[in-house]
C-alpha cells in the first residue's frame, strides 16, 4: 500500500508492505536511522517519535496509520546549520546521555512532555517519562537536562 | 592551568544527539542480507530432527544453516580440563537453554529472516531440566558428559576461626540472575573486500578480542580480519564476551562474500546474551563483644548457566573481595561453580565483586543487629586505617590505598544520618504505616583486576593536529572526551584539536578493551605516557627553532613556549614542520603495563520507605560518597556512578531473570522483566574523595562499578532496618513488595 506522510517537514511517499511500522518505515525506507529500536515489546521508547507534536512510541503504530500527518524525529531538531535545539543542548550540557541508544527516543518524548506540560518539576519529568527506559544514567542527568531546557524554552517563547 | 578535573562536556555527544549514532543496526547497507537465528523453545533435549525446507522456500531466503553445514570449531569452555563443555556454535545434538540457536537463517531482508526462522522447526526430545544450581551440583542428570561442577574450591576448615567471638552469624543470601539488557541488543555486520580481507562491524566491549576469535574460528590470519567498533548501544560487561552468533555472521559473509548483518531483537537478546550474578551465599561471621571482626567464611553456589562462560570464574573474585573496606583476620572461601540448563552467566556490571559487598555488608548489619551496635559503629571499628596501605587482606588481594573512614563519616553527615535514625524512631513510636529505613554500605572495588595493559598512541600531523588510537573499547564512557583532556593537559593543545580513535583494528594495531572498569587507569596511563614521549621528542625540536634548552620548554594555548615568555609559542603546525624537516616522526606510542589493580572504594546511604501494609518499598533518598582517586572529568565519573547505582537499585528492588521449573524463562521480554525507570528512582546526591593510587602516572583508580558494588547491600540493608524492630533480619532481593509483605506476614505471625 501507498503511504505518504510529512516528516520533518519534508512530504515522503512509498510503497509498503501493509504489516509496515513506523519506525521500519522512518529508518528502513526513508534511511532515517537516528531513531533507534531497543524492544520488541512497545517496552522501552527508544523509537519515540513526535505525530502532530505528539510523542509516539513509532513501533506501536503501522505507518499507514499515520498517513497524511506530520512525524518529527531526532533528525528535524536540530537548526539547519546544526545548531542544537535547547533541549539537545541541555543533553549534552547536563551529561544526560551515556551511549546514546535511548537517547533520541528521550529527546523526543522530553521534548512532548516540556510542550504539553508547563511549569514540570522532577517528580512530573520523572513520570512523564516512565515509558522510556535508559540503562546507562539513572535517570538523574537526564532529569536535569529536562528542567534545566524547560527554563530555557519557556524563556524564548 | 589545567583541563584535568574539570567538567568537560563530550566530544561523543553532537552525533548522537542528532541521528547520527552509528550503530550496527544504522548501517547503510542496502544490499546486505539479514540474519536471524531459530532457537531452541526447550531447556534440555535431544534434537532428533531439524525441518529447514519450509523456510528455506520462503521467498527472499538466501540459506539457512544447521550444524550439520557448518564446519566451525566449538567455542572453547572457561572450565579448566573439560572439553567435553565447550560450545558448539550452532545447538548439535542437544540443547541446553531456551535461546539457544539451532539454526541461522539469512534473508534479503530482516523481516523474512525473522518469518523464515519461524518456520524452522526442531524435533526435540525432552530432557529433565536443571534449573537450580544445588539442585544441579549433585543431580545424577547431566548437562554434558562430565559432572554439573565445573570448577570448585574448597576451604581448609579451620575450626577456631570463631573462638573467643560473642556473637557469630550466618546466612544463606541469594544474589540472584539478573539480565544485563543494554538499551542496543547484539549485533555484527560483515563484508569481503575486494582484495579478500573481512570486515566486521562489532557492538562489542573489546573489537581485538572480537578480532582474535573471528579470525581463530574461521581458520584466518589475523591480518585477514578488520573489525570497526563504531558507536556501541551500552554492553554492562555483557558484551565482553564474543558469541556464537557473531562468529556465524562473519562466517556467512565470509562464505557467501556477501554483507551479512545480523541485529537480534530484545527477545531473543534476553536470552541469548549472558546474563549476570547468579550466586546463592552460605556467609558465616563472628565477632567480639567490642564489634571486632573476628573472622569470616563464604561458601557460594555458582550458577554458571549452559555453558561455561566467564560466570564459572565470579566466585573467585568474590571470595578475593571478602574483606572489603575491613580487618578481618581470617576469611576462608569455598565455591561451586554449576551448569544449568539456562542462560550461560558472565560479566555484569561489577562482575562478582558487588556479589562480594553484598554478603559482607550484609552480615555486617546482622552482626550489628546481634550486638546491638548501631550499622556505622561496626563499620568504624573494623576499617583498615589509612596508614596501613598496602594492605595485604586474608583473602590476597594487595589494596594500594584507601581512606575508608573519611568517606563514611562524609555520607553520615551529608546524608544526615542521625536526623534519618530520629525519624526512623519517631515512626516506630507512632505505629506509622510508612516505616523508614537508613541502609549502609563501605565498600571496596577492585578495578582492572586481570591487571592488564593497554596501548596508545600518538601522532601530529603537519596540520598540528593530533590523533590519539586507543586499544580501549567504549561504549558510552565518555573514553574519547578523556583522553583527549589527557593528551591536551600534557601537549598544550585545545581539544578540538585532537581526534581519539577506537575500535579498528587496522588503525589501533593492538588493544585490549573496556572492561572490568580498567580503562582509565590502564588505557588513560597509555594516553599520557605516549604524550609525555611525544612531548619530549618535540621539545628538542620547539628548543632547537628557539635556541633555548629543551628543558625549558612547556606546553603553550597550542603549541610549545619557553616557561614564563607566551611570546615565544611555536604552534604545533610549525613544530610539525620542523620535524618533517628534521626526519623525525612525530609520534609515539605507549603499551602502558599496570603493576597492580587498583582498589577504589566509598560509602553509600541509601534511605527507604516501607509500607507495612502493602509491602511496598519506595527509595526515597541516596547519597553516596565514591573515591576513584583524582578524577579526569568529573561530570563523566558522576554519570558513572549514577547509572552504577540505578542498576544497583534496580537489583535489589526489582530486577531478576525468573525461570520455571521446566526451565521457560518468564521474564525474557522488557515487558516482563522489570527494567528500572526514572519514576522508580530519587535523585542521586554524589561526593567525590580523592586518594590517589600509586599505581599508574595519573593516580587513577576505576569508577565504572562502584555505584553497582555500593548500591546493592545499601539499599537492601535499608529495606531490613526499616524492619528491623519487626524482628526481620534478612530478605532476599529482589525487595518487590510481594516478598517484602511475605516477610512482614510472616514475622507478625511468629511475634
Amino acid at each position: 500500500m501507498r503511504v505518504e506522510m510529512k516528516v520533518n517537514g519534508v512530504t515522503r511517499s512509498a510503497e509498503v508492505e501493509d504489516r509496515t511500522l513506523l519506525v521500519h518505515f522512518i529508518r528502513d525506507v526513508l534511511g532515517l536511522t537516528g531513531t533507534n529500536v531497543g524492544c520488541d515489546t512497545s517496552s522501552c521508547g527508544a523509537c519515540t517519535v513526535l505525530v502532530n507534536g505528539e510523542s509516539v512510541k513509532s513501533c506501536t503504530v503501522l505507518a499507514a496509520q499515520v498517513s497524511g500527518e506530520e512525524v518529527t524525529t531526532i533528525e528535524g531538531l536540530a537548526e539547519p546549520d546544526g545548531t542544537l535545539h535547547p533541549l539537545q543542548r541541555a543533553f549534552q550540557d547536563n551529561h544526560a546521555l551515556q551511549c546514546g541508544y535511548c537517547t533520541p527516543g528521550m529527546v523526543m518524548a522530553s521534548l512532548s512532555l516540556i510542550n504539553e506540560h508547563p511549569n514540570l518539576d522532577e517528580k512530573a519529568v520523572r513520570e512523564g517519562l516512565e515509558g522510556n527506559l535508559c540503562r546507562c544514567t539513572g535517570y538523574h542527568n537526564i532529569v536535569k537536562a529536562v528542567l534545566a531546557a524547560q527554563g530555557e524554552m519557556g524563556a524564548k517563547l | 592551568m589545567s583541563i584535568l578535573g574539570n567538567r568537560v562536556v563530550r566530544t561523543e555527544d553532537p552525533h548522537l544527539l542528532t541521528g547520527g549514532g552509528s550503530y550496527v543496526a544504522n548501517l547503510d547497507w542496502k544490499d546486505a542480507l539479514e540474519v536471524a537465528f531459530a532457537v531452541s523453545p526447550v531447556a534440555h533435549g535431544l534434537i532428533r530432527a531439524i525441518e529447514i525446507d519450509a523456510a528455506l522456500a520462503m521467498e527472499g531466503v538466501e540459506a539457512v544453516y544447521t550444524a550439520a553445514d557448518i564446519d566451525l570449531p566449538p567455542l572453547p569452555s572457561a572450565a579448566p580440563n573439560r572439553p567435553d563443555t565447550s560450545r558448539p556454535l550452532l545447538a548439535s545434538g542437544r540443547v541446553r537453554f531456551v535461546g539457544e540457536p539451532i539454526a541461522m537463517v539469512i534473508a534479503r531482508t530482516a523481516a523474512i529472516a525473522e518469518d523464515a526462522a519461524n518456520l524452522v522447526w526442531a524435533d526435540i526430545e525432552p530432557l529433565p531440566a536443571l534449573i537450580d544450581p544445588e539442585e544441579a551440583a549433585t543431580s545424577a542428570n547431566h548437562l554434558f558428559d562430565g559432572s554439573n561442577v565445573l570448577m570448585e574450591r574448597s576451604a581448609p576448615g579451620d575450626p577456631d576461626l570463631f573462638s573467643g567471638a560473642a556473637a557469630v552469624v550466618s546466612e544463606r543470601i541469594v544474589n540472584q540472575r539478573v539480565a544485563p539488557a543494554p538499551m542496543e541488543p547484539r549485533a555484527l555486520g560483515a563484508e569481503v573486500t575486494p582484495d579478500g580481507r573481512l570486515v566486521a562491524y562489532a557492538s562489542t566491549q573489546s573489537a581485538h578480542r572480537v578480532k582474535a576469535v573471528i579470525a581463530k574460528s574461521l581458520g584466518l590470519e589475523p591480518n585477514a580480519v578488520l573489525v570497526r567498533t563504531q558507536d556501541v548501544g551500552g554492553g554492562f560487561g555483557a558484551k565482553a564476551s564474543v558469541y556464537p552468533e557473531e562468529i556465524l555472521t562473519a562466517y556467512a559473509a565470509w562464505r557467501m562474500k556477501r554483507a551479512v548483518r545480523w541485529v537480534e531483537n530484545r527477545s531473543n537478546s534476553m536470552l541469548g546474551l549472558v546474563h549476570g550474578r547468579g550466586q546463592i551465599q552460605y556467609v558465616t561471621a563472628g565477632a567480639d563483644a567490642s564489634g571486632r571482626l573476628l573472622g569470616l567464611t563464604l561458601h557460594i553456589v555458582q550458577d554458571g548457566g549452559a555453558y561455561p562462560f566467564f560466570g564459572i570464574q565470579l566466585p573467585n573474585l568474590t571470595i578475593l573481595m571478602a574483606s572489603g573496606a575491613y580487618r578481618i583476620p581470617k576469611i576462608e572461601g569455598s565455591f561451586v561453580s554449576v551448569a544449568t540448563n539456562t542462560t550461560p552467566i558472565a560479566a555484569y556490571r561489577g562482575a562478582g565483586r558487588p556479589e562480594a559487598a553484598a554478603a559482607l555488608e550484609r552480615i555486617l548489619d546482622r552482626l550489628a543487629a546481634e550486638l546491638q551496635m548501631d550499622p556505622a559503629e561496626i563499620r568504624r571499628r573494623n576499617f583498615i586505617d589509612p596508614g596501613e596501605f598496602p594492605y595485604t587482606t586474608a583473602s590476597g588481594a594487595r589494596y594500594d590505598s584507601g581512606e575508608y573512614s573519611g568517606a563514611l563519616e562524609k555520607v553520615l553527615e551529608e546524608g544526615r544520618y542521625e536526623q534519618l535514625r530520629s525519624e526512623q524512631e519517631r515512626r516506630r513510636r507512632a505505629g506509622s504505616p510508612l516505616q523508614l529505613g537508613i541502609g549502609l554500605s563501605s565498600y571496596v572495588e577492585i578495578t582492572n583486576g586481570l591487571t592488564s595493559g593497554e596501548y596508545a598512541s600518538i601522532r601530529i600531523d603537519r596540520d598540528g593536529r593530533a590523533t590519539v588510537f586507543s586499544g580501549t573499547s567504549p561504549h558510552g564512557q565518555g573514553h574519547k572526551t578523556a583522553w583527549a583532556m589527557i593528551a591536551a593537559d600534557l601537549l598544550g593543545l585545545p581539544m578540538e584539536a585532537i581526534t581519539v580513535i577506537t575500535g579498528d583494528t587496522d588503525l589501533v594495531p593492538r588493544g585490549v578493551g573496556t572492561f572490568g572498569s580498567r580503562s582509565a587507569q590502564a588505557g588513560g596511563s597509555a594516553v599520557r605516557e605516549a604524550s609525555e614521549a611525544l612531548l619530549a621528542t618535540a621539545r628538542d625540536l620547539a628548543a632547537s627553532l628557539l635556541e633555548a634548552d629543551p628543558q625549558d620548554m612547556v606546553p603553550g594555548a597550542n603549541g610549545l613556549m619557553v616557561a614564563g615568555s607566551p611570546t615565544t609559542e611555536i604552534g604545533w603546525a610549525e613544530i610539525a614542520s620542523e620535524a618533517e624537516r628534521a626526519g623525525v616522526d612525530l609520534v609515539a606510542t605507549s603499551d602502558f603495563e599496570p603493576t597492580g589493580a587498583s582498589f577504589p572504594f566509598g560509602s553509600h546511604l541509601a534511605v527507604v520507605e516501607v509500607d507495612t501494609e502493602t509491602g511496598k518499598v519506595k527509595l526515597v533518598s541516596y547519597t553516596a560518597v565514591d573515591d576513584a582517586g583524582p578524577l579526569i572529568n568529573p561530570m563523566l565519573a558522576e554519570g558513572q556512578i549514577h547509572g552504577g547505582i540505578a542498576q544497583g537499585a534496580a537489583q535489589a528492588l526489582m530486577e531478576e531473570f525468573v525461570y520455571a521449573s521446566d526451565g521457560t524463562p518468564l521474564t525474557a521480554n522488557l515487558a516482563d522483566y522489570p527494567a528500572i525507570s526514572a519514576p522508580e528512582l530519587p535523585e542521586f546526591n554524589t561526593y567525590t574523595q580523592e586518594t590517589p593510587t600509586p599505581l599508574n602516572p595519573l593516580g587513577v583508580k576505576g569508577i565504572g562499578e562502584s555505584g553497582t558494588t555500593g548500591a546493592i547491600p545499601a539499599v537492601q540493608n535499608a529495606v531490613v532496618d526499616a524492619l528491623s524492630h519487626l524482628g526481620i533480619r534478612h530478605i532476599d532481593m529482589p525487595l518487590t513488595g510481594e516478598r517484602v509483605w511475605r516477610a512482614i506476614a510472616a514475622a507478625k505471625n511468629d511475634g
